[in-house]
């Protein structure tokens, strides 16, 4: 680590030390889920209980219209998996960047920023990392569901990778972008009830849209405009080997949009992350 | 194609416009050689790979909307609609495959449509209000039930003529023969009976009281026995056809429906007897019965109201009418998924697959 801090940082880096970098992040990411068992079971734990209880519950509401993808009438919890693949995501990215929070607070974070490396390809190793333990959570989630008998073509599990990458992507720079403006864990409470609930509930994942511009224009115009329904709209048509291309725009710009601000957010000179006088222009 | 194949091989040497020297010559040819099997195997896969896409085409009978619905069971598609008389309901192809016949019950009459014309041609004696009927193994003889008249018309097919009618319950509708073509059963929906007729003597031998609303009869391929749904009841009923009593029942629970939602009406059964598919009505749903234990394995979310059915020859596929929403559901039978649903005419009621 030394022999690279102490180089002509201008000489640039070789593909080498950017591969150590992010497989140093990304196992570091990995090591720390495992040992979270917890949070593996609880991210497999709540969207299995919107399946079997909420689900159960609401099987009947659909069933009355054919929406594409779907080729035939479906039933609700076939409807709302993708909706419940989408919030694994978003848990996670939220998570994800609640560590780096942590991280900031325990000093961990030091460790990262001393590297030489440039700021932004760090962030973007973090951000793969929790999209990977993303990915991890959300085919437990499938394997389950299969045996729920939601049971996409087969090649639908391959098409939806890259979707799932997208959205990961997306969710997690979005969750990184928040991060950088909270100081504290306890503020975190705070992410969830303006953050992620309404980008749920305020979404295409629990109840089609025009279900709901039926109930009222207004909140169907706020859903279309949601990033998160177009993440579950990608996510949703790559299952069943389809591309919806207006969301994978949406969701490939979003994606861009968030990790540019939460690059230039994470930048000590400029950003949120600037703390008082002292932490300044350093 | 393999012509052009060899053409554009040919070509390439004299593209400087040298003629070719021998080497080069003997070259061309094997290698026109290589591309004309090439493009010979290529030809054979494509043939090979098209092979087992066997095509069959679907008629759909549209209640209220008074035509018939022609579907292409290999793109899924709506082919044609063929205006038909007032009412139709029971529909099914000419045991040769040349004819559909479908009951236009308020123009008191079965229409005969050409299937290579795809018109209708000519028309059958039947009473009034035909609503289903049943045709012999061997095509000539053709019972109707007349639901108005409370009467089974026999026509003989080939002369296209009324040979007599057999008085049977109220409201006569399901309509089923005996692989020997020796018993002909008719269910009554208001005298909730299933009426065994010697299609000899052309007279009742026994009548089996059944759960409410007697909708549809079907007999295993093997002949041991005969499966009558009941729409009130919410049974199937398993009858031994030599006893004339019923000797099991069909049940259905679907979790968060109210049991008169529950409604069987048609009935399909595989040929090896194993699996019997039966049709909910408004509960919208297809049950997968295991035949030798009588249990429901599996209900596969269909259209609304789902009636009648129908398997393409091969087995490959059960086709299902939906009254209320006005589309057929594909159903693949192997994997026993719904696969596809298909928009139709209105109030789409029986279906029937050219054999």
């Amino acid at each position: 680590m030394s022999s690279i801090t102490t180089r002509d940082a201008s000489r640039g880096f070789s593909f080498a030390e950017y591969m150590t970098c992010l497989t140093g992040i990304v196992w570091r990411e990995g090591l720390r889920f495992l040992h979270q068992r917890e949070r593996f079971v609880s991210a497999l734990v709540r969207p299995l209980v919107w399946l079997f209880i909420f689900a159960a519950g609401f099987r009947q509401v659909l069933g009355i219209s054919i929406i594409p993808p779907y080729e035939t009438y479906i039933l609700y919890e076939v409807y709302i998996a993708p909706g419940l693949m989408a919030m694994i995501q978003l848990f996670n990215g939220m998570q994800s960047s609640l560590s780096m929070v942590y991280d900031r607070e325990m000093g961990n974070m030091r460790t990262l920023l001393v590297s030489p490396l440039p700021r932004g390809f760090l962030l973007f190793c973090k951000l793969l990392a929790g999209t990977a333990v993303s990915l991890l959570q959300v085919y437990a989630f499938l394997l389950i569901a299969w045996f729920w008998d939601i049971t996409p073509p087969s090649s639908g599990y391959l098409t939806v990778l890259p979707a799932l990458i997208l959205s990961g992507l997306m969710l997690g720079s979005l969750g990184m972008l928040i991060s950088s403006g909270i100081k504290q864990l306890e503020n975190f409470a705070g992410v969830m009830n303006f953050v992620i609930f309404p980008m749920f509930f305020a979404s295409s994942a629990l109840y089609p849209l025009w279900r709901v511009q039926e109930g009222s224009p207004y909140l169907y115009y706020l859903c279309e405009a949601n990033p998160f329904t177009h993440a579950v709209e990608l996510i949703r048509f790559a299952l069943y080997g389809q591309i919806n291309w207006i969301s994978l725009a949406v969701v490939a710009s979003c994606t861009i949009v968030f990790m540019i601000g939460a690059i230039w957010a994470y930048d000590p000179s400029r950003g949120l992350a600037r703390r008082g006088p002292a932490g300044g222009e350093g | 194609m393999q012509a052009e194949v060899s053409d554009v091989t040919r070509r390439i040497p004299g593209r400087d416009g040298a003629p070719p020297p021998p080497l080069a010559g003997e070259v061309k040819t094997a290698r026109g050689q290589i591309s004309r099997m090439l493009g010979a195997a290529s030809l054979l896969t494509l043939a090979l790979a098209a092979a087992p896409a066997h095509a069959f085409i679907a008629y759909v009978s549209n209640e209220k909307s008074n035509t018939v619905t022609v579907i292409d069971t290999d793109s899924w598609t709506v082919t044609k609609t063929i205006k038909v008389g007032q009412r139709p309901r029971g529909i099914d192809f000419t045991r040769d495959g040349k004819f559909v016949m479908v009951a236009v019950g308020d123009d008191d009459t079965i229409q005969v449509i050409d299937a290579k014309t795809q018109s209708v041609v000519d028309s059958l004696p039947s009473g009034p209000d035909p609503e289903l009927f049943a045709q012999d193994a061997a095509g000539k003889i053709l019972y109707v039930a007349n639901e108005n008249d409370n009467t089974v018309t026999v026509i003989d097919l080939e002369k296209r003529s009324r040979l007599g009618d057999i008085q049977v319950g109220v409201e006569p509708e399901g309509m089923t023969i005996s692989p020997d073509g020796k018993t002909l059963i008719n269910t009554s929906e208001t005298t909730n009976m299933a009426h065994f007729i010697d299609t000899s003597s052309r007279q009742i031998v026994a009548n089996v009281l059944v759960d409410a609303r007697p909708r549809f009869a079907e007999f295993k391929h093997d002949a041991s026995e005969v499966w009558v749904s009941s729409e009130i009841g919410g049974t199937v009923s398993v009858i031994d056809p030599k006893k004339h009593e019923v000797i099991g029942k069909v049940t259905f629970e679907i979790p968060g429906l109210r049991k008169e939602a529950i409604q069987p009406v048609g009935i399909g059964m595989t040929k090896d007897d194993k699996t019997a598919f039966v049709a909910l009505g408004p509960a919208n749903r297809i049950a997968v019965v295991d035949v030798a234990s009588r249990k429901v394995t599996k209900y596969l979310l269909v259209g609304q109201r789902v009636w009648h059915m129908a398997f393409t020859p091969d087995e490959k596929y059960l086709l299902t009418t939906n009254g209320v929403s006005n589309d057929v559901s594909v159903i693949d039978v192997a994997a026993q998924k719904v696969i596809k649903t298909i928009q139709v005419g209105e109030l789409p009621w029986g279906i029937t697959i050219a054999p």
